[in-house]
């Protein structure tokens, strides 16, 4: 055999360089005390926080959860302590490891976002990630994220506010996702990413009752993937900033889907639900692949779908 | 400490219509598992994702026994185990009840429906005096299981078994009387236990259940209603699965 090829599965995002491109999704991690008891945080990329608003948000009432063939509900409600519990609590235990801290943000008003934009500024984190794509909050969320000229101002207001480089999560649930795609990118966004979930419904025909006390919910897991493969495609193709890939990641297999299709990065949700290791294992099953076929460098594979 | 692991099955049995008692070896779980507590039980099934959350019945060094009921796809699959297969779980999670809250005092077990199946080595490890009372639909189960551990009373809806009505009716009409309730069942029972400990001022520990994802507290899919402000998200919400599933009975509100 001849020597070992050198492998970079280094990703640079506006400038962040993550070790390699596995973060997890919003929502499915916390801010990665539960998991960190079960996996070694220093093997990801970067830990993608659950949403944070200016001030802790209460939630949906229950169920929140329901189950789907191949995939899964929720309506959360987007629970969260508020940026002063997260700042005192949860960067500091994040900053503990050997990995990018971005900060996925919620609000209910442009200012709520900007409040908590602001109150990140002279935090030790990464980078922002704009949750305008939430399907489970009346205001804020996704209210921001189906019109192209709303994308645009909110994603304006905030980079003039942002330290630290600023993601656009964007929602499946538009008719032309390219659309938002390009309004974001116009109002300065230095990454997108996408899919969030894809809105939902289960009925209990026994008790002929909603699954959700929210009646609806996002969808996640592997039965939203062909869905979010073919959007994070399209969008690659139609803006020039790096792309974030998710929706339905539980293998390496799956992660190179994305980045084959123009991924510059992938993040896990759903599967960390039914395997906490699957974030490392993807890492790992990359890195295999990329040696298999000759890749020295994970840059070579974005994009790369020949035909 | 929590753990991943593939179990394997020692046996399994039809204890009731749907209703399954399976016995597993596990590595570590079932010497950390302490009662009250519960595991994740993962699917096979690519398209049955969620991880089943199962109450641990009993334990016994590295065997954990779980008692369930057939209630979707996943249940029925783990009914279909046979000794020999493996199983994915992870735990032990959650709280567990304190058995120390009923040193010296008397304690009173009430367990509804498929709620009996934890209380069964909480029986087991209530040391001193106790009453257990049962309380169930039509047929009953896993009866005399906890009659190796104390005196029971039964009650039945349909009047078949012991005391005609639900386990607040059978507890009245025999006079037991306690100073520790720990409880288990549905919610409208968890309900009635919580106003008759309040009424009478006594200790009581309720475990709830509720739809989960991860299990293990980041989801934060299984919220239930808390008095005073929780410690994760600084509302009134505590996790079942981390902050429960056992809680006070007027910690929480049903």
């Amino acid at each position: 055999m001849g020597e070992k090829m050198t492998i970079s599965t280094t990703v640079n995002l506006a400038g962040v360089e993550l070790k390699n491109p596995v973060m997890t999704a919003s929502g499915t991690f916390g801010s990665g005390q539960e998991y960190g008891e079960l996996i070694d945080l220093n093997r990801l990329g970067a830990v993608v926080t659950k949403g944070v608003a200016n001030v802790p948000w209460p939630g949906n009432p229950v169920p929140r959860i329901a189950e789907t063939h191949g995939g899964m509900l929720n309506a959360i409600g987007l629970q969260n302590p508020g940026i002063d519990l997260f700042c005192k609590r949860d960067i500091p235990f994040l900053r503990q490891f050997d990995t990018k801290i971005i900060v996925n943000v919620c609000g209910r008003t442009t200012e709520d976002y900007l409040e908590v934009v602001e109150r990140l500024g002279d935090e030790p984190v990464d980078m922002l990630e704009i949750n305008i794509s939430c399907p489970n909050v009346k205001e804020g969320g996704i209210a921001f994220g189906q019109d192209p000229k709303a994308v645009e101002a909110i994603t304006k207001a905030v980079k003039a506010k942002a330290k630290q480089p600023v993601i656009m999560k964007l929602s499946p649930n538009v008719t032309d996702i390219t659309v938002m795609a390009k309004a974001a990118e116009a109002g300065g966004a230095d990454v997108l990413s996408l899919i969030n979930t894809l809105t939902g419904m289960k009925i209990d025909v026994h008790k002929r009752a909603f699954a959700l006390a929210n009646r609806t919910g996002g969808l996640s897991g592997p039965a939203i993937k062909p869905v979010a493969l073919r959007m994070v495609y399209q969008t690659a193709r139609a803006v020039s900033c790096p792309v974030i890939g998710m929706g339905g990641i539980a293998c390496w297999e799956d992660a190179v889907e994305f980045i084959l299709a123009g991924a510059a990065a992938v993040s896990v949700g759903t599967a960390n639900f039914y395997r906490p290791g699957a974030t490392v294992e993807i890492a790992e099953g990359i890195e295999n692949y990329m040696g298999q076929y000759g890749v020295a460098d994970i840059s070579e594979l974005v994009g790369a779908v020949e035909k | 400490m929590k753990y991943m692991e593939t179990a394997i099955v020692f046996s399994q049995e039809a204890l009731a219509h749907d209703i399954y008692s399976m016995v597993i070896t596990t590595e570590q779980i079932a010497k950390e598992a302490k009662p009250g507590q519960f595991i994740s039980v993962y699917s096979r099934d690519g398209a049955s994702l969620l991880p089943r959350p199962i109450s641990i019945c009993e334990i016994d060094g590295n065997r954990l026994r779980i008692v369930y009921r057939v209630a979707g796809k996943g249940t029925k699959e783990f009914s279909g185990y046979r000794p020999g297969d493996q199983v994915r779980i992870m735990g032990p999670l959650g709280n567990g009840f304190p058995l120390e809250a009923a040193e010296g005092k008397k304690a009173l077990i009430i367990g509804g429906g498929i709620g009996i199946f934890p209380l069964l080595e909480l029986a087991k490890g209530l040391k001193g005096r106790k009453e257990i009372v049962l309380g169930y639909r039509d047929h009953v189960f896993m009866k005399e299981a906890f009659e190796a551990w104390g005196p029971v009373s039964v009650a039945t809806e349909d009047g078949s078994q012991g005391t005609k009505g639900n386990v607040l009716d059978a507890v009245r009409e025999k006079g037991i009387e306690a100073d520790v309730i720990y409880a288990c069942g549905p919610a409208p029972m968890l309900k009635g236990i919580q106003a008759f400990a309040a009424e009478r001022n006594l200790e009581a520990w309720i475990s709830l259940e509720e739809r989960m994802a991860c299990g293990i507290g980041a989801c934060l899919g299984c919220v239930c209603k808390s008095k005073e402000v929780d410690h994760h998200t600084n509302v009134h919400n505590k996790r079942i699965c981390k902050d429960g599933p056992v809680f006070r009975g007027e910690e929480v509100e049903l």
